[in-house]
């Protein structure tokens, strides 16, 4: 037959795919995109608060830590992760936990311990056993303490020697106000005085579904119950120091945090109990980055007890 | 028991694509040939009951097979029978299919007149005989979901017009164009199944027009009551469509009967109250024709048997290469490959998509957002059962029950890192039941 009537002419070889075969929009760099969006007006802020060197340290941290997560994806032979912008949001966050005047090339070190020791060499995204930008906090911490507690500002609008916290530690009687706690006009890391734009992040991270507001409020709730139970001024506490930094972009990191909203509060309660314990108790004036840090050890023990219950319930044995 | 309880399962609000749901239903005319797969349900496989060159009516019996798992193939065209061929469905399973050559007279069988219906048992009969499966997709064999092992204890019959697949409108359109047929199927169920008190008729809420119709229909029928259901992917799904409605849980091993439900696809009644008025079998079925690849997206009744290729035809061919095409909608649609197969009973759409949809995006790690989690309608946890499968840790993926997924696909559906979480599940169901055989 020389003419084939069209409806013969059948299509082979079509594509064989698992269902669904629709996805949401959401990617992993357009989830992290949004925590970058959530950080910016913390970053403007910073830079009015305390000068345009915020952003030197900023690009720095971002440039630093999308380089070394690209050197080491190369020498490893691994597949290029860069455009996930998570190394970017880790830059950024450690960014904000530097002081204005926090030398560059110690950056550079904190880069290096949060990118290449703390998440590349545990697996990469999704694997790290800590934050990493925490760990490059406290690695700064112990190495350079001198650098990491040097509060004294110039180029911006705050004037302060010492933190909040630390002038409570020192006896001090003139402490600032609530107000001033609230937009920032007090010593501390770049990102963690203005109470203001963190929480702003913190609405459209929960608006946007990036995170769940469990953590940050059930984290600061704890701290300011505690706090007046224990007989301290719980809302100096709760504005002072790194507690909204930590609790709204620190403890919500996935990778460190529990799955579940049970698991999640369980996190929180405990990052809240250290935080407290270190602050009242303890010999730093601030308490946020370890108590994080530990509870994010034990996350994977939390998420073990606190297993979602299937719809039909579980077997009794 | 209240039924005011708001209480709702997790899902995920899927973008629809409704395009076709203002288009009236077209019946499609009988092709040259039809192609009647003897596997058209979920059970045993019939066997021919012709002969090559056996002369065959609309409605006459081809196959047929006597186990009770099983439901009779009906003609859809008048004609010769041309061949009986191996043939391979979508999933696998090899069987065969009775090729019929259409002589264009669309003669009726002499056989088909409406069954005597007195009672339970000549329902059933009558129900079987019906070739009726489950329409929704399904293809549960209808007669056996009806034999009630204890009558006395089913007292709901639960309606299923949800239709949360995105592009699907074919059950909507029944609703539109047949809404009496399914209360008049409700009321048969209801005379001749169980002990039936309440009716409910599950419908999503981006139907409101549906709704409206439906609830019209059931004035002076107090028993019947439509419950609108926030549109959210898989409220249709049956555990989840009886929690919704009744707020019983259909637990491990059990079927809805066990807690006194019945649930059946709107067209699927409808098509029963049919059945029982004329007596004409299942031989067509509604089904939406959509995707990017469809130069006129159409609903149609289409004869079942006629293959894809003939359908795309009758929708003015294809708009570009297709490079996918699915059977259902695009959550839980099966791909075949290639458009040579034919319609069977419980299809309800054929989607055909060009090269931008059948892209597959690249897995990467999971980032542990919990985002599966939270969407998972039976709050299951895919990203760790993911992990506990990589490790082929059957002791772990007990304890986190994936035997219990549906493979609704709301986890791959949110995965922002694109993971196959739902086939991943599907390899840890069939790597836990390879190790308990060995």
């Amino acid at each position: 037959m020389s003419q084939v009537s069209q409806s013969d002419q059948t299509r082979q070889h079509l594509v064989v795919m698992p269902s669904p075969h629709i996805k949401d929009r959401a990617t992993t760099s357009s989830v992290m995109l949004d925590v970058l969006i959530a950080l910016a007006p913390t970053i403007i802020a910073s830079a009015f608060l305390f000068g345009p060197r915020t952003l030197l340290l900023t690009a720095v941290c971002v440039a630093c830590c999308a380089g070394f997560e690209y050197l080491f994806c190369m020498v490893t032979k691994r597949e290029n992760t860069i455009r996930d912008l998570s190394a970017c949001v880790t830059g950024v966050i450690l960014a904000m936990n530097l002081p204005v005047s926090f030398p560059i090339w110690m950056a550079v070190i904190g880069c290096f311990a949060a990118i290449v020791i703390t998440k590349e060499l545990f697996g990469g995204i999704g694997q790290n056993f800590a934050n990493p930008a925490l760990v490059g906090r406290i690695v700064l911490f112990v190495s350079f303490a001198k650098y990491m507690t040097d509060w004294n500002t110039s180029g911006g609008l705050v004037v302060a020697s010492a933190t909040p916290l630390g002038m409570l530690a020192s006896g001090s009687t003139e402490l600032p106000s609530y107000l001033q706690l609230f937009l920032g006009l007090k010593g501390g890391v770049l990102g963690e005085t203005c109470i203001l734009t963190l929480l702003i992040g913190g609405i459209y991270l929960v608006w946007r579904k990036v995170i769940t507001p469990t953590i940050p409020l059930v984290y600061i709730g704890t701290v300011f119950v505690l706090c007046f139970l224990l007989g301290a001024d719980p809302l100096y506490h709760i504005l002072s120091g790194g507690l909204f930094l930590g609790a709204i972009f620190m403890a919500t990191d996935y990778t460190t945090s529990p799955v579940t909203e049970k698991g999640k509060a369980i996190f929180a309660v405990g990052c809240g109990l250290i935080t407290v314990i270190i602050r009242l108790y303890g010999s730093y004036a601030e308490g946020v980055s370890f108590a994080i840090l530990l509870m994010n050890i034990i996350t994977p023990h939390i998420d073990n007890l606190t297993r979602q219950v299937p719809f039909g319930g579980v077997q009794k044995k | 028991m209240s039924k005011d309880v708001i209480r709702s399962l997790k899902g995920v609000a899927v973008r629809h694509y409704k395009n076709t749901e203002d288009y009236v239903t077209e019946t499609m005319p009988e092709p040259d040939r039809v192609y009647l797969p003897c596997v058209q349900h979920m059970g045993a496989p019939c066997t021919p009951v012709v002969k090559v060159g056996d002369l065959v009516k609309v409605g006459q019996l081809v196959a047929d097979c006597e186990k009770p798992f099983s439901s009779p193939i009906y003609s859809s065209v008048s004609g010769k029978v041309a061949a009986i061929e191996d043939f391979i469905n979508p999933q696998g399973i090899r069987t065969q299919s009775v090729v019929i050559e259409a002589d264009h007279q669309q003669e009726l069988s002499e056989t088909i007149a409406p069954p005597e219906v007195t009672d339970t048992a000549s329902f059933l009969k009558a129900v079987r005989s019906s070739g009726l499966v489950g329409l929704g997709g399904a293809g549960f064999p209808t007669h056996i979901k009806l034999s009630l092992r204890d009558p006395a204890k089913v007292d709901t019959l639960v309606i299923n017009i949800a239709e949360c697949e995105p592009y699907i409108t074919s059950d909507y359109r029944n609703v539109m164009e047949d809404g009496p047929d399914i209360i008049e199927g409700i009321d048969l169920v209801r005379k001749y199944v169980g002990k039936i008190e309440n009716v409910y008729i599950g419908v999503e809420d981006n139907k409101p027009k549906a709704i409206q119709r439906l609830q019209v229909l059931t004035q002076g029928k107090p028993y019947i009551k439509v419950f609108p259901m926030r549109s959210q992917y898989p409220k249709g799904a049956e555990k989840v469509l009886i929690y919704e409605t009744t707020g019983r849980v259909v637990g491990d091993g059990m079927i809805p009967a066990d807690v006194g439900v019945i649930v059946m696809n709107g067209t699927s009644i409808a098509f029963l109250a049919q059945y029982i008025r004329t007596g004409i079998p299942l031989i067509s079925k509604r089904i939406t024709v959509d995707g990017s690849a469809v130069t006129t997206p159409k609903n149609i009744q289409v004869p079942l048997g006629t293959r894809f290729v003939d359908i795309i035809q009758f929708c003015g061919g294809y708009k570009q290469e297709p490079k996918k095409m699915l059977m259902g909608g695009p959550m839980m649609g099966i791909t075949i490959f290639n458009d040579n197969y034919p319609l069977i009973k419980n299809n309800n759409a054929l989607l055909c998509f060009g090269e931008a949809e059948t892209k597959a995006i690249p897995e990467s790690a999971c980032i542990r957002c919990g985002r599966c989690v939270r969407a998972c309608p039976f709050q299951l946890m895919p990203a760790a059962i993911d992990k506990a499968y990589r490790a082929r840790d059957a002791e772990k993926l007990k304890a986190l029950y994936v035997g219990r997924c549906m493979e609704c696909g709301c986890c791959s559906y949110v995965c922002p890192a694109k993971r196959n979480l739902v086939l991943t599940n599907r390899l840890a169901k069939g790597f836990l039941r390879e190790i308990s055989s060995k």
